[in-house]
């Protein structure tokens, strides 16, 4: 059975096989008081990018590099704000550096990363820095998280912001490939 | 063009210039000399030195500036640190934040690694990257310039800003804040009335 391509955009109620997770995950991050959402644009993130983007209490921002999220969510928490980076695991290499800010002034930090290159991947491309992302997360002190299961997220998720913004860690949390579904590149 | 009609100018001066009636302005600072310089103008508990994190001030400046906007915010960062993150530009200027300011001083080159050449001394001009990004962009030359920019520094609404300050290459003596990050942190959040976890 084909799946949607979820490189299109379509409308939500266009497409009634929809996971209910990204809803349920964006009510857990609000619930959380997250105020800003940054993001590197990523098919599986469509619906918690439009869904930041459509309620007015949250500032988005499309970064062109994720680093500069890193950066940004540091400066919201100066300001009193919590922040979440939604990024994919082929740009977790561009955070290394700027994860020193995070560790060497205890700053909170939660991510939630798609993965690529770890399940049913056409793509070689995106194998070596989705192999490596669990990694380059830990050698800067970011504590790993990882989802396989679409009811665990928003539970996984409301964990992990307790943790970095009432505990001052640094958290990612990656969401499967295998639960985002196989990436199709046929046009329909 | 540049340096026809004026001597580029002392850092420090500039900086105390600069930042001589800053108000609420909540200050981040891009590593290396901005921040020696910053902490000489005056320390103040609403000032973010940054000690690291190259390429990252301008980010801070607008996580801040979006979560306190109420509150004018200036990154005063130096050419090198600015080059280092310029996808910032972009990524600020699309989302247009009013009280924001990112003022970098360009001496055009990397005064704490040995004086290297930076691609601001080769040639490239960042406050007409920051102009064609969609920042109100200009660029500084002397103390009476930059005393009359102040006035921007305080506005919380438009365009947010870029200016660029031609400073000249000398080392001044070092004047070196607190670097202990947590501290830093919480010293800012508590001047805005924000608790420590």
């Amino acid at each position: 059975m084909p799946r949607p391509n979820p490189a299109q955009p379509s409308p939500l109620s266009a497409m009634p096989n929809a996971p209910a997770w990204p809803e349920e995950v964006f009510r857990a991050l609000k619930e959380a008081g997250i105020r800003q959402v940054c993001y590197v644009p990523d098919a599986g993130h469509r619906t918690l990018i439009e869904l930041a983007h459509g309620d007015p209490e949250i500032e988005t921002t499309v970064l062109t590099t994720e680093e500069e999220g890193i950066a940004l969510a540091a400066g919201a928490w100066l300001g009193g704000q919590r922040a979440v980076l939604l990024i994919q695991s082929s740009g977790v290499g561009n955070c290394v550096n700027m994860l020193s800010l995070i560790a060497t002034c205890r700053f909170p930090l939660l991510a939630l990363v798609t993965m690529r290159g770890e399940w049913a991947e056409f793509n070689p491309w995106q194998v070596p820095m989705g192999r490596a992302t669990p990694k380059a997360f830990e050698i800067m002190g970011v504590q790993v998280q990882r989802i396989d299961d679409g009811a665990q997220a928003a539970p996984t998720v409301a964990a992990a912001a307790a943790m970095a913004f009432e505990g001052d860690q640094a958290i990612a949390v990656l969401l499967s490939q295998r639960m985002l579904g196989r990436k199709t590149w046929v046009e329909k | 063009m540049r340096g026809a009609s004026s001597r580029a100018l002392d850092r420090r001066a500039a900086v105390r210039e600069l930042l001589a009636e800053r108000g609420a302005a909540l200050v981040v600072t891009g590593l290396g000399s901005p921040t020696y310089d910053v902490f000489a103008a005056g320390d103040h508990d609403a000032n973010m030195y940054l000690w690291g994190a190259m390429g990252g001030a301008a980010m801070i400046g607008l996580g801040l500036a979006l979560a306190q906007p109420r509150r004018p915010v200036v990154v005063i960062t130096g050419d090198g640190e600015q080059l280092m993150g310029l996808g910032a530009l972009a990524t600020i200027a699309v989302k247009k934040p009013g009280n924001l300011t990112i003022v970098t001083l360009d001496n055009g080159q990397y005064g704490e690694t040995g004086h290297q050449a930076s691609h601001t001394g080769l040639g490239v001009d960042l406050h007409r990257i920051a102009e064609s990004a969609g920042f109100a962009a200009v660029e500084l030359r002397d103390l009476a310039g930059i005393a009359d920019y102040r006035r921007e520094l305080a506005r919380l609404e438009g365009l947010p800003r870029f200016a660029t300050i031609r400073i000249a290459a000398e080392t001044p003596a070092r004047a070196l804040p607190a670097r202990d990050g947590v501290h830093l942190k919480n010293r800012f959040r508590a001047h805005l009335g924000l608790g420590v976890n």
